[in-house]
């Protein structure tokens, strides 16, 4: 699962997409997640890293995360021709 | 290395619209505390989720309508409306300021007089008065507010049975400009019936005529059909005087002052259009001071209003249960308070605030209730922070007949708390328990085992 490469991303969590002209904004961990992503990190690593530095169990982590990259699916930010998601 | 607090990823994406009206603020700013009293200690303490009500706000609001209508009319009384809101806390603050009793049933009637208040200073208002309950109030020198002639001739055949000559008012029912016209209740003012219905007791002589009333509606956003109501009511009284030179004691204009809540639909804010005390007072007192009544015999001015003394006075403290995203993408929030403890929810939009510091980013969600049943909705369409399971949200402008029109369904009712001037909280009435339904119910000998 990896971001599409030509998606715009900036710093402040702005992303353009040039494919549809969408735009939208990222939370600060909603960016961190995408710029892991954009680094081809496994569901598995950013996981990891993120229950490593944010007070939140893994359950909960899971929870959110999993939503969250399902709402860049839905968004179609996601090239997931690369692969089935891993499930934990 | 201590762990930074977590915020659940959001994505969001931006609709590059015309801006409206009001500009693109977005920021929904936490209500962390209430008169000073944390929302995450309320909720530790007292369960999740919780009525919080605020003794300080109570009695500023009615500081503030007695300062309003007083300033502009010598002689004022404030009722205070039991249907609104009669727990027996939120009862005695209004009875402390020196309002009377507002009741418009028996129970209520037995509850202010348990509460202490004496007969004379309680309104009998209401359709359903039964004849014990006539009889009580009739014995109790109590100010029965006549709503239809059956009324009226119970009352003449009590008389002749009570040592106390029966003190009546009728309530007058009138076209005040506003739709819909209360019909319903009391007698007509165009058609002539109340002018009957006043002859009538004037004639029979067995009825102490002390007083003339109307209730126009309820959330009434013109303040200028009180002025409408006070001249009708001051021109029966007039025409009493000059028929029977009898004097009218008060007048009593009722409630139905809007608060600041927003109704659904509205297009503006509910605290950008309700009108305030000053303008409800100056239309009521400008039409009483200019009428016809003769300036010696200036009628009590009664006011009844529930609604904008005890709304804003309350909260609803609520906990994040789930986050779901529905079939079309949209975010749902379900939060532990439903309908049935909210009432109002079904015709207000009501104000929802995180209850504890939020980043500035916010998406759009449905908040659900806790409740199996679709029509559990507390708000349709939310700007919120991103709120995770766990987090607490406060539910503004609640305390008008959510306390007394919350039903005890699927779940049981939650308690309620009063937060004093100096701070400290009290448990004015404790959540249901199971015991509490069960000890009403009977179950028949023969259903009593069963074999699954």
């Amino acid at each position: 699962m990896r971001l599409k490469k030509n998606i715009a991303l900036s710093e402040t969590g702005f992303v353009f997409d040039p494919n549809t002209g969408d735009s939208f904004s990222l939370n600060r961990i909603g960016l961190e997640i995408v710029e892991k992503l954009r680094h081809d990190k496994t569901d598995q690593e950013i996981l990891n890293e993120l229950l490593e530095n944010y007070e939140i169990d893994k359950a909960s982590l899971d929870k959110y995360y999993f939503d969250f990259v399902s709402t860049l699916q839905y968004y179609q930010l996601i090239d997931d021709t690369t692969g089935h998601r891993e499930f934990l | 290395m201590e762990k930074l607090p977590f915020e659940r990823p959001v994505i969001n994406k931006l609709s590059a619209g015309m801006p409206g009206k009001f500009g693109m603020k977005t920021h929904i700013s936490p209500v962390t505390h209430i008169d000073q009293v944390g929302v995450k200690e309320l909720t530790g303490q007292y369960g999740s989720p919780l009525f919080v009500l605020s003794e300080k706000s109570l009695r500023q609001n009615f500081s503030e309508a007695k300062r309003a209508f007083e300033t502009r009319y010598p002689k004022v009384q404030f009722a205070w409306s039991y249907k609104t809101n009669y727990l027996n806390a939120v009862c005695s603050v209004f009875h402390q300021e020196g309002a009377w009793a507002e009741v418009v049933s028996g129970f209520e009637y037995d509850k202010a007089i348990a509460l202490g208040v004496e007969g004379k200073h309680i309104i009998f208002n209401g359709p359903d008065k039964s004849r014990d309950d006539l009889k009580k109030a009739v014995n109790n020198n109590s100010l029965i507010h006549i709503d239809h002639f059956d009324e009226m001739y119970t009352l003449t055949e009590l008389a002749g049975e009570s040592e106390n000559k029966p003190k009546v008012a009728i309530r007058v029912n009138m076209d005040t400009g506003v739709y819909p016209v209360w019909d319903r209740f009391g007698f007509n003012y165009e058609n002539g019936e109340a002018w009957d219905a006043l002859n009538r007791i004037m004639m029979a002589g067995k009825l102490e005529l002390v007083g003339l009333h109307a209730h126009i509606g309820t959330y009434m956003l013109s303040a200028s059909a009180y002025g409408i109501a006070a001249s009708k009511l001051a021109e029966l009284a007039a025409q009493l005087e000059k028929k029977f030179g009898h004097v009218a004691g008060y007048i009593d204009v009722g409630g139905g002052f809007a608060s600041k809540n927003t109704l659904k639909g509205a297009y503006y804010s509910g605290s950008d259009t309700a009108p305030g005390f000053d303008e409800y007072a100056e239309a009521i007192a400008a039409a009483l001071v200019n009428s016809r009544i003769k300036p010696a015999n200036m009628p009590l001015l009664i006011l009844e209003t529930g609604r904008a003394l005890v709304d804003d006075a309350g909260y609803l403290l609520g906990t994040v249960i789930a986050n779901k995203r529905l079939s079309d993408g949209r975010r749902a929030t379900i939060i532990d308070a439903g309908v049935n403890i909210l009432f109002t929810s079904f015709w207000y939009d009501h104000q929802v605030n995180p209850g504890q510091p939020v980043s500035e980013h916010t998406e759009e969600t449905t908040i659900f209730g806790p409740l199996c049943m679709n029509i559990d909705v507390i708000k349709e369409a939310a700007v919120m922070p991103v709120l995770k399971k766990g987090d607490r949200v406060v539910i503004s402008r609640v305390g008008a007949y959510n306390l007394t029109q919350w039903m005890q369904f699927i779940t049981l009712r939650p308690k309620v708390v009063m937060i004093d001037p100096e701070g400290n909280v009290h448990l004015i009435r404790d959540s249901e328990t199971l015991e509490t339904l069960t000890s009403l119910e009977k179950l028949p000998g023969h259903l009593k085992q069963f074999r699954l």
